[in-house]
């Protein structure tokens, strides 16, 4: 009578295995291991393992085979003696073009690894490391954006011959001042059709003395300004984060206008903040074909109006003057060049940088300008790099193309870089949290025990209360805590000490589903029932008991999740996910094993409740 | 083994008089050391600099404010944090534009003078004042959104008398839950915030247990009062009522006593609020469901559901 069908049976045991699997990954440590990247973030080569595998081979250092994901090389060792060997061996053959960093990887056994199977990560409470919240001045982008209008309208005037009194900022708009019915039915058009002032919402003003123009940018047009803004700025921070070779870094959006950086590991937040807070632009220059690089290196006798850079291997020389700078850049994308279908970068320039651009590209056709990209790195250090070279086939200006680079995703890195350089709003650190790794320590030994101590408690209690069947809640008890550790290490969900605390209560919580259910049994045991239809009743009437007590928790649950921020936000996860787990196992889970263990039998006398 | 035998009968609803005075004594109570001794807020709503620091051995304190007062951190408070050797700074928010790593640097330094052995910084927070406005308006909010959530649940499960008495309770919770941290002076902080909201939530749990009972035995005793049901529905379930808060509160004292100093206020907060939430289902949900009149009438349509649910086989 109490019996499951054969498929809730195998329904049950599967999701308990794949619960099984994926929590493993969690009971296994980390390796010492080291971490390549790029400099610049560029893709690794395909010939560079070989190099550092054969460095590795000279010295003798023992590791697992080199691991390539995304853009960086991974290789373990046995020993952190052997990884801060092989970091000194690794750095020294490499060179300046590549960041290694020393990281733990995930010991996860292969097969594991093959299905998917992750660890959680550790919080910053946990591991260490640095947490900062920047908020990025809108105000000031919107700012120069208007700013930017303000250039533009100017330009365009002076491009068609029209005489204004005045173009200027006017609280969150502009204001174009004419001198004449004429003029600004003209500027009106001008308006209303430049390529480069989509976004306007324009009015005319009442007619006085002055004939007057007020334009308001579009809200469309702010937020798209925001959001590139925002993106410009978490790529700036990527690049920077990377030169502090952080293993793994979280460079997030969060709202509308902030940015979340987390630096697992870093301990030195001087350093840190320095190096993220550093400024990059660039410029555009022209190229000095009427001297030799080649001689000017080796005689050492540098044209004065000019530098000696270096670009891919070979010197360069680069006019002292500078043809646009990286504020008056505005945008930069790849993209594919039209008429020959090459990849190109398409670079837009605001009104001043367009117009000096197309100065001096009228003038220098056939020759080549090239693009410097100048980092401010900390101890006052100053690089800077020559990151693309082209010749200027045509005059331009507002808007260009740079072709003659190998691949779309050269192009792609290119014009990131071009945008990193490029000035964004201004940023700035309103949270900051350091851990340092003692205190995580103490804070993974202290959460890992109270939770062993108040899971045994329950478990103890459980047992000498319900008997029997407190044996099979305990069951589910555990079965819970792995089915709930594996969902978080699916979701790549990250641990932290708040986190912790949501598994804890949720063990509480998760006993309370059985507690209904066993109250029930015993008060129909109690009220004459038979055991059998007093094992089913209980189950059934407990059930919408446990549904509304578990619907209104995860209710208020879910507004956690959507107001919190950072732990707030995790022990609201745990604790929806730990309900959810919870109501399988408790409901479920223990009806399969009572079925199994009272279901065939026909006469029970008593149960052991 | 049982606790109680089942056959309880307590009769909880003629007291609820006295019950009444009760909460109505612990709320103004509540309402007297917040406005008096107001709360304890910490520097996630405060806003401004804190620094925990290890020694190898317990410094002396007054030593440790002179090092700071003449760094020029006349304004800062130094508390232990846990261990004795352990202590934490904290630098209200400052006027000037000094960045937090500079100033942690700069208590570093500071501290360091004049101490055998190195000390160790083991934490540095810090938040801006924009991010504490922001906190407390997102909690206030979060807590207004989880009451219309639940009324809104119960009102669609059960009938509108059943969400006034869920909600009363909730608030009854909150109010005691935070006029006790005020009064202890234990630290508001986020996770503070997150233990009220799991207390809401497992006060709910209890009194939503109650309630199904209640609605569960209105059609089932029909010639009782409805004084009668609702004592009859707390005892059938009181034995799951402090078996269920009994287990959970072993979890929270292991994580009070064993969880670390971090995670001390959010313990403390929810054994307090556990506990209240208990007393409140039986004494503030249900008695609440009583003062408003609650009659078998008012569940005639549910009373339809249990009418098919029992006549199945």
């Amino acid at each position: 009578m109490n019996q499951y069908s054969i498929w809730k049976y195998l329904t049950i045991l599967t999701i308990i295995v794949i619960g099984v699997i994926y929590a493993l990954p969690n009971l296994y440590g980390d390796d010492p291991a080291l971490q390549v990247t790029s400099t610049r973030g560029f893709a690794i080569p395909t010939d560079l393992s070989t190099t550092i595998d054969d460095a590795l081979l000279v010295e003798n250092i023992n590791h697992a085979p080199a691991e390539q994901t995304g853009n960086h090389l991974l290789y373990r060792f046995d020993g952190a003696e052997d990884q801060l060997r092989a970091d000194e061996v690794i750095r020294d053959a490499l060179g300046d073009q590549y960041i290694v960093a020393l990281n733990l990887a995930h010991a996860t056994p292969d097969f594991l690894r093959s299905l998917g199977g992750k660890p959680m990560t550790l919080g910053l409470d946990l591991q260490g490391g640095v947490h900062f919240l920047m908020q990025v001045d809108m105000d000031t982008a919107r700012g120069q954006q208007l700013d930017r209008f303000v250039d533009d309208i100017r330009a365009a005037l002076r491009d068609d011959a029209i005489r204004y009194v005045s173009v200027r900022r006017e609280g969150n708009g502009l204001l174009v001042m004419l001198r004449s019915a004429e003029d600004r039915d003209k500027t009106m058009n001008i308006l209303r059709n430049d390529q480069s002032l989509v976004g306007l919402d324009i009015n005319e003003l009442p007619v006085s003395e002055t004939f007057g123009i007020s334009a308001t940018v579009q809200e469309q047009q702010l937020l798209e300004l925001q959001q590139t803004a925002l993106k410009q700025n978490i790529t700036t921070l990527r690049n920077r984060v990377n030169e502090l070779g952080v293993a793994e870094p979280v460079i997030q959006q969060q709202g509308a206008d902030r940015v979340v950086v987390q630096l697992p590991g870093v301990q030195d937040t001087v350093e840190a903040k320095k190096i993220i807070g550093a400024t990059a632009t660039l410029e555009y220059r022209a190229v000095d074909e009427n001297n030799d690089p080649f001689t000017a290196e080796q005689s050492g006798r540098i044209p004065p109006e000019s530098r000696l850079y270096s670009f891919e291997g070979n010197p360069i020389l680069l006019k002292k003057r500078l043809i646009v700078s990286g504020d008056q850049l505005i945008g930069a994308s790849a993209s594919f060049d039209q008429t020959s279908g090459q990849p190109a970068v398409s670079v837009t320039l605001d009104g001043v940088g367009a117009k000096r651009m197309l100065d001096f590209t009228r003038d220098n056709v056939g020759y080549r300008m090239a693009v410097v990209y100048i980092e401010q790195k900390s101890g006052g250090r100053k690089v800077e790099d020559v990151i693309s070279v082209a010749s200027v086939r045509e005059p331009f200006g507002k808007r260009f193309q740079t072709t003659g680079i190998g691949s779309i995703s050269e192009a792609s890195q290119t014009a990131l870089l071009l945008r990193a350089g490029a000035l964004a709003a201004p940023m700035e650190i309103i949270e900051e949290r350091t851990v340092g790794p003692s205190l995580g320590k103490d804070n993974v030994a202290q959460g890992f025990k109270s939770v062993v101590i108040g899971f045994c408690l329950v478990l103890f209690f459980m047992l000498v209360y319900y008997r029997v069947f407190g044996v099979v809640a305990n069951i589910a008890l555990f079965a819970n805590l792995v089915l709930l550790v594996s969902l978080l290490s699916m979701l790549g969900a990250t641990l932290t000490m708040p986190g912790i605390a949501g598994i804890v209560l949720t063990i509480g919580m998760a006993v309370d589903a059985n507690v209904l259910i066993f109250e029930r049994i015993r008060e129909e045991v109690r009220n004459g029932n038979t055991p059998q239809a007093s094992i089913r009743s209980g189950y059934d009437k407990a059930f919408s008991t446990i549904a509304d007590a578990n619907i209104t928790t995860l209710i208020a649950a879910f507004v956690l999740f959507l107001f919190g921020t950072g732990p707030v936000k995790g022990f609201a996860v745990t604790l929806s996910l730990g309900i959810l787990t919870s109501m399988f196992t408790a409901i479920m889970g223990t009806r399969a094993i009572v079925n199994l263990i009272y279901g065939g039998k026909k006469r029970i006398k008593k149960l052991s409740i | 083994m049982n606790i109680l035998n089942g056959n309880t009968n307590i009769n909880f609803m003629s007291r609820r008089r006295i019950a009444m005075i009760f909460s109505v004594i612990l709320i103004i109570a509540s309402i007297v050391s917040l406005s008096t001794r107001g709360l304890n807020f910490g520097l996630d709503f405060t806003g401004g600099t804190l620094i925990e620091v290890g020694y190898q051995s317990a410094p002396d304190m007054s030593n440790v404010r002179g090092q700071l007062e003449d760094a020029g951190f006349a304004e800062s408070v130094v508390q232990t944090f846990g261990a004795a050797s352990d202590i934490v700074v904290r630098i209200p928010p400052s006027e000037t534009s000094e960045s937090s790593a500079e100033l942690s640097t700069r208590v570093l330094t500071a501290l360091n003078e004049g101490v055998e052995g190195d000390i160790e910084m083991r934490r540095v927070e810090f938040v801006g004042p924009q991010v504490g406005d922001e906190l407390a308006e997102q909690g206030i909010l979060a807590v207004i959104y989880a009451l219309v959530g639940v009324f809104l649940y119960v009102m669609f499960r059960f009938q509108w008398r059943f969400s006034v008495g869920a909600v009363i309770a909730l608030i009854h919770d909150i109010i005691i839950t935070i006029g006790i941290i005020s009064f202890v002076h234990i630290q508001f902080d986020l996770t503070v915030v997150a233990a009220i909201l799991a207390v809401v939530g497992y006060s709910l749990n209890d009194t939503i247990v109650v309630f199904d009972r209640i609605r569960e035995n209105f059609p089932k005793y029909r010639k009782r009062t409805p004084e009668e049901v609702v004592n009859t529905s707390i005892n059938e379930t009181l034995s799951r009522t402090l078996m269920t808060s009994g287990t959970t509160l072993l979890v929270l004292f292991a994580l009070f006593y064993f969880g670390g100093e971090i995670i001390h206020g959010f313990a403390f907060t929810l054994l307090i609020g556990i506990i209240i939430g208990t007393y409140s289902s039986i004494y503030v949900a249900s008695a609440s469901l009583l003062t408003l009149g609650v009659s078998k009438y008012d569940l005639m349509a549910v009373e339809k559901e249990g009418a098919t649910l029992d006549a199945r086989p």
